[in-house]
């Protein structure tokens, strides 16, 4: 069973239907603590701002994700769902992210290399140095190109799957053994979003 | 590197995409799901659907039709036309779309920019302007709405920044002047609100060559860029135009 965590944040009609594209069976949107430590595979989308993860704490979310992935479970969490998994960000200092990665999500510098950024970071930008033994990323070719939109960003770290550069590199890509997340939209992301959509689900 | 976007826009009227040239003569130009299909396979970076007919008709969107569009879409979808509340906008994300576009209700009621962005994020609200330049040129471009019948008596660039200010996520600047004519962008006054905002602007209204668009990313500033009228008529598709927009140096998705 793969549940998509239904946090009231953005939509989350395109991640399900592009999973139901890919015939991925038994897929569940639930806010219960209880279907996400049945499920063998947890899905966080989301859009919109870090504040509304705190729904997560507030339902018992984030303790049953924890468990689940202690469990084994394979999370994947996307855009917001990435930087979540952090231990929080600069968009909601009081809202504590799941902490299994090290650092600060962060808004994208004003100035960059002395040059005006706009932000938000809207569009299709290339995925590089994709580490060759990332299975979420299994299939998918260095200079990629992927659909963002965000303002916040998370910062590079041993977990890096694959960074972009906006502004300098960020972590486009994140994956620790059971633990994925990307800060990309795969829903949105043609054949390339289908195909990390597609690795996940083959997992 | 972040590249610039190639829109295909379908206007639709009564179930069918239309276009009009400078927002009046209206020709048929096919089944919106077919075409919004056919777009993304031909490398359209996103689609925008938009019911040019849902305000002044007071009909709601046709939220059928983008349920159908969007059933097998896996490129950003905007949706725009008859969105006046947050209700409205949470019946057309729920339909497929990934963003809606706003025009005649946000000069109504402001407010609304910031509603549907607390439920759904500022990326998912598009700010549209229909724009016409007044007797002193892009200084006075004036904002329009109701499907470009009726002036407000705004100035675009003011307005721009407001719209922004109040939370939205894109501005879409539609020139009236150059629109359906395929005679090249408003470059002057896409470059003019493009450097009043920090948000994405995306350029729409007078494409007709692959020139016209190098134009607008270049000299206009515009981040992304719509054509109708260009691809309906298989004059180009977007993966073409994408290859002769590399060719000159412009950052592109490809192979798309």
């Amino acid at each position: 069973m793969i549940v998509v965590i239904d946090y009231k944040a953005g939509n989350l009609v395109s991640v399900v239907k592009a999973l139901h594209y890919l015939d991925a069976r038994d897929v569940v949107v639930t806010q219960s603590p209880e279907a996400v430590l049945g499920a063998d595979k947890v899905v966080l989308p989301g859009v919109g701002h870090f504040q509304a993860t705190q729904l997560l704490a507030d339902l018992g979310l984030t303790e049953a994700v924890r468990e689940s992935i202690v469990k084994g479970a394979w999370f994947l969490g996307i855009c917001v769902g990435l930087q979540w998994l952090f231990e929080g960000s600069t968009e909601a200092p009081g809202t504590p992210g799941l902490g299994t990665l090290a650092g600060m999500c962060e808004h994208f510098p004003v100035l960059y290399k002395d040059v005006e950024l706009k932000s938000p970071h809207v569009g299709w930008n290339s995925l590089e140095q994709i580490r060759p033994n990332s299975r979420l990323l299994r299939g998918v070719a260095d200079g990629s190109f992927v659909y963002f939109t965000h303002s916040w960003r998370a910062p590079v770290v041993q977990a890096t799957a694959a960074v972009t550069n906006y502004g300098g590199a960020f972590t486009a890509a994140a994956e620790r053994e059971n633990v994925m997340g990307v800060q990309f939209h795969p829903e949105k992301s043609a054949a390339v979003g289908l195909q990390v959509f597609k690795n996940f689900v083959e997992l | 590197m972040l590249t610039k976007r190639i829109i295909a826009c379908l206007d639709v009227r009564g179930g069918r995409v239309v276009k009009g040239v400078q927002f009046v003569d209206i020709v048929d130009a096919g089944d919106p799901a077919e075409l919004a299909h056919r777009h993304a396979e031909q490398g359209a970076d996103e689609v925008v659907l938009l019911d040019i007919t849902a305000t002044h008709e007071g009909r709601g969107t046709l939220l059928e039709t983008v349920r159908r569009a969007a059933a097998k879409l896996f490129v950003p979808f905007t949706v725009g036309g008859g969105v006046r509340t947050a209700d409205d906008a949470a019946a057309v994300f729920d339909a497929g779309a990934d963003k809606i576009s706003i025009n005649s209700a946000a000069i109504a009621r402001p407010q609304l920019i910031g509603e549907i962005g607390a439920s759904f994020g500022a990326q998912a609200v598009i700010v549209a302007i229909d724009a016409r330049r007044g007797t002193k040129g892009v200084d006075d471009a004036e904002v329009f709405v109701s499907g470009g019948r009726k002036p407000t008596g705004l100035r675009v660039v003011e307005w721009a920044r407001e719209a922004e200010s109040r939370g939205a996520g894109e501005i879409l600047l539609t020139s009236m002047d150059t629109d359906g004519m395929r005679d090249g962008f408003d470059c002057e006054l896409t470059a003019a609100v493009s450097e009043a905002v920090q948000i994405p602007v995306i350029a729409s209204g007078g494409a007709g060559s692959a020139a016209h668009f190098a134009d607008v990313f270049g000299r206009g500033k515009a981040d992304a860029a719509l054509a109708a009228s260009i691809f309906h008529f298989g004059v180009t598709s977007s993966r073409d135009l994408k290859a002769q927009l590399a060719s000159v140096g412009v950052s592109v998705r490809l192979p798309c």
